[in-house]
C-alpha cells in the first residue's frame, strides 16, 4: 500500500483504477510505404474503428443529453466515411505511396481549409469537426490514445493539470475522481469536480508514479489522501466513510423544496454557477433558485474561431428555456488571465491577470462584444435573463457597456426581433477598485455579484494559480471581508441586490458572516446548494450579527 | 430522371447536422443516384462534406434529381424529407 498526500479540493471518497490522462502526441511520421494496398487496408480498418467509437459516443450522448447531442457524433461518423474524403486518402496512399497517417493528415487539412474559407461563420467552425474526426483516425492508426479516457470502466483520472478546453471534452461518465500534480483550489479541475460532485485532490507533485497506472486507488477528497493498492483495513475504513457521506447526501435530499430562511426569518437566494448548457440538470436537481453565474467562455473555448451570433443564441436560449423562467445571470466573455484562446491572437503579456482580459477585451474589440450582446438579447425572449460584466474597475467602463446594450436593443427593435426590454444589468465586483467605487457603480446597475476568487487575488496581491503561496492566500482575510461589507452596504443604500459568486459563497465557515452583512444571493456549485441551505436554516443571524461585524471591523483582528 | 426544386426554409441552411441526417436518409435508397444542384454546382447527395461545402443557406433554391431505382417514389420520399427537415 502506498499513501500519497495532496490537497483535497472537492470532497467525497471514490475507489477505482488509476488512469493517466493522455495527451495526443502531435508528432507525425511520414514515410513511403512498400505495399500501398496493405496500407490502404490499414486505413480502412482504422476508419471502421473510428466509426464504431463514434457510434458508441452517439448512443452515450443520446442517453445523457438526447437526440440533438447524438446527432453531432452521427455527423462525425458520416464524415469519417465520406466518399470524397476516403477517395482523396486512397489516392495519396495508392498513387503516392504515402503512409496512412500522413495521407489522413493532408486530406483533413484540405477539407478543413475548404470549410475555413467559407463565408459563413458556422461552416468555418466545422473545420474543427474535420480535424476532430481525422485526429481520431490518426490516433487509432498510430496507437496513441487520444486526449481522453480510453477505458471500459470508470477511473480515477490523474493528470499534471487539465486546461479548461480539455476538461470540456472529457467523458464525465468515466471519471470517479481527479488527482492532479499541480493546480490550485480555484483551478478548473477543482471547479469541475465540485460541479460533478466527485472528489478531487491536487498538488500531489511527483509522488504519483507512472507504474501505478491501472492499480486500484482510493481517493479521499476531504483529507487529500490518495491510497494506491489499499490494504484491507484501509479500504474498509474508507468505504465506510463513503457510506457515511452518501447517507449525509440522502439527508440533504430531505431539504429539497424548503426555503433558504434563517431561524430568525432572514432570506437568502441560493443560485448556481455553471459553465455549459449541460450543467442545467444538476442545478435543477439540487433545487437551486436560479443561475447566478453562467460562464459564457465555454462557447469560445469549444470553437476554432469566433462563435457566431446564431450559435451563441442557441446555447443561451437553451439554458434560459431549460431553467423555465428562473433567473439566469450570464456573464459576458471572461477570457485572458488563466484562460487563453488561440484565435483571439492576444499578445503575450508579462502579467496576464493584470492585462487585457474580460470586459477590457470586449470594450477594445466591440465587434466581438456586439455579437455576444445580440445573441444574449435575442435569447432574452425565452426566459429571465440578467447580463453581468466581469472585471470592472471604473464607472466609464460600465457606461460604455450599457451604451452598447442600448445600441443592440435599438438594432433588434429596428429589425423586428423580439427581446426582453427589461433585462437586468449587473457587474462583477472582483477588483478592489470596483469595491471601493461601489457607491458610484451601484447607481449604474441593477445588481452586484462579488467574484471572491479574483477579489482575493487582487486585494491580497496573491496569484490564485500559485499553490506555493499557501497561507498568504487567505480568502478569509479581513481585507476581503471588509470590502464585501462595504460593497453590500453601498448596494443596499442604492436599492440594488448583492451576491457572491466566487468559491467563498459555499464556504460554510463564512455563511454567518455573509448573512450578517446582508448578502442577498449566494451562487455556488450545484452540489453545495443543499449543504448551504442546511447551514442557513440552522443559523440565527440576530444572535451572531453584532459580534461578527464588530470582529470584522475591530483592530484586534490581526489575521 | 425525376427532379424537383426546393427552397430551403431552415434558418441555418444545410449545415452539419441537417446534412448528416440528409445523407443518412439518402443512403436508404441504394438503387438511386441523388444529385443536389445549387446554381452551377452539383454534388452527389451521399457526399456529406461536399454537400456541406456548397454552403446552402435559407432562401436558396436547390434542385434535387433522382436517377435509377424507383425514381418517382424515391423523389417523393426525399421531397417529404426536405419539407419536414430543411
Amino acid at each position: 500500500m502506498i499513501s500519497i498526500q495532496g490537497k483535497g479540493v472537492s470532497t467525497g471518497v471514490a475507489a477505482g483504477p488509476l488512469y493517466f490522462y493522455q495527451r495526443a502526441k502531435a508528432t507525425l511520421r511520414r514515410y513511403t510505404v512498400e505495399d500501398p494496398q496493405a496500407e490502404f487496408a490499414r486505413f480502412k480498418a482504422a476508419q471502421a474503428t473510428a466509426v464504431e467509437q463514434l457510434a458508441v459516443l452517439a448512443e452515450k450522448a443520446r442517453a445523457e443529453a438526447g437526440d440533438e447531442a447524438a446527432a453531432l457524433f452521427e455527423t462525425h461518423q458520416l464524415m469519417a466515411e465520406d466518399l470524397d474524403f476516403e477517395e482523396a486518402i486512397q489516392e495519396l496512399i495508392c498513387e503516392g505511396a504515402n503512409n496512412a497517417e500522413a495521407a489522413v493528415t493532408d486530406v483533413a487539412a484540405q477539407f478543413a481549409e475548404m470549410f475555413a474559407c467559407m463565408d459563413d461563420a458556422y461552416m468555418q467552425a466545422r473545420a474543427a469537426d474535420v480535424r476532430d474526426v481525422s485526429g481520431r483516425i490518426i490516433s487509432i492508426l498510430s496507437g496513441v490514445a487520444q486526449g481522453g479516457i480510453d477505458s471500459p470502466v470508470p477511473v480515477i483520472l490523474a493528470a499534471d493539470d487539465l486546461a479548461p478546453s480539455e476538461t470540456v471534452q472529457l467523458d464525465k461518465s468515466k471519471i470517479l475522481g481527479f488527482i492532479t500534480e499541480g493546480g490550485s483550489g480555484s483551478s478548473h479541475t477543482a471547479i469541475l469536480a465540485r460541479t460533478m460532485g466527485i472528489p478531487a485532490i491536487i498538488g500531489v507533485g511527483d509522488q504519483l508514479k507512472a507504474e501505478y497506472e491501472g492499480r486500484p486507488v482510493i481517493v479521499d477528497g476531504s483529507t487529500g489522501n490518495v491510497v494506491v493498492d489499499p490494504d484491507e483495513a484501509t479500504a474498509t475504513y474508507l468505504m465506510a466513510k463513503r457510506e457515511e457521506q452518501l447517507r449525509f447526501q440522502a439527508l440533504l435530499e430531505q431539504l429539497k423544496g424548503l426555503p433558504n430562511v434563517t431561524r430568525d426569518g432572514q432570506n437568502v437566494r441560493i443560485y448556481c454557477n455553471i459553465g455549459s448548457p449541460d450543467d442545467v440538470h444538476p442545478v435543477l436537481s439540487n433545487d437551486a433558485g436560479g443561475i447566478g453565474l453562467f460562464r459564457s467562455e465555454f462557447l469560445y473555448l469549444n470553437c476554432d474561431d469566433y462563435p457566431s451570433e446564431d450559435y451563441q443564441f442557441e446555447a443561451y436560449k437553451k439554458v434560459l428555456s431549460d431553467m423555465g423562467g428562473k433567473e439566469v445571470v450570464i456573464r459576458t466573455l471572461d477570457i485572458g488571465a488563466d484562460k487563453q484562446i488561440g484565435y483571439f491572437n492576444l499578445p503575450q503579456e508579462e502579467n496576464p491577470a493584470l492585462g487585457n482580459r474580460a470586459l477590457r477585451i470586449c470594450l477594445n474589440r466591440p465587434e466581438i462584444f456586439r455579437t455576444q450582446l445580440r445573441a444574449l438579447y435575442r435569447a432574452s425572449a425565452y426566459g429571465r435573463l440578467s447580463i453581468m460584466f466581469p472585471m470592472v474597475t471604473s464607472v466609464w467602463e460600465v457606461k460604455e457597456a450599457k451604451k452598447m446594450c442600448r445600441q443592440v436593443m435599438d438594432e433588434l427593435t429596428a429589425e423586428g426581433i423580439p427581446f426582453d426590454e427589461n433585462v437586468d444589468l449587473g457587474i462583477m465586483i472582483e477588483t478592489p477598485a470596483a469595491a471601493v467605487m461601489s457607491d458610484r457603480l451601484a447607481k449604474e446597475v441593477d445588481f452586484f455579484s462579488c467574484g471572491t476568487n479574483d477579489l482575493t487575488q487582487y486585494t491580497l496581491a496573491c496569484d490564485r494559480q500559485n499553490n506555493d503561496l499557501g497561507r498568504f492566500f487567505n480568502p478569509h482575510h479581513p481585507a476581503v471581508l471588509r470590502l464585501l461589507k462595504m460593497v453590500a452596504d453601498n448596494a443596499h443604500a442604492n436599492g440594488i441586490w448583492v451576491g457572491i459568486c466566487g468559491e467563498l459563497g459555499a464556504d460554510l465557515a463564512l455563511t454567518e458572516t455573509f448573512l450578517s452583512i446582508g448578502i442577498d444571493e449566494l451562487s455556488v456549485s450545484p452540489r453545495a446548494v443543499l449543504p448551504l441551505r442546511k447551514k442557513v436554516r440552522e443559523t440565527d443571524v440576530s444572535a451572531v450579527r453584532e459580534e461578527l461585524l464588530a470582529d470584522l471591523l475591530s483592530d484586534q483582528n490581526t489575521i | 430522371m425525376k427532379s424537383f426544386d426546393y427552397v430551403i426554409t431552415d434558418p441555418v441552411g444545410i449545415h452539419a447536422r441537417p446534412a448528416g441526417i440528409l445523407v443518412k436518409e439518402i443512403k436508404k435508397f441504394a438503387g438511386s443516384t441523388v444529385t443536389i444542384t445549387k446554381g452551377e454546382k452539383s454534388v452527389n447527395a451521399l457526399k456529406l462534406m461536399a454537400l456541406m461545402g456548397m454552403g446552402i443557406k435559407q432562401g436558396d433554391t436547390v434542385t434535387v434529381a433522382v436517377e435509377g431505382g424507383d425514381e418517382e417514389a424515391v423523389a417523393a420520399a426525399i421531397e417529404d424529407f426536405f419539407k419536414n427537415n430543411l
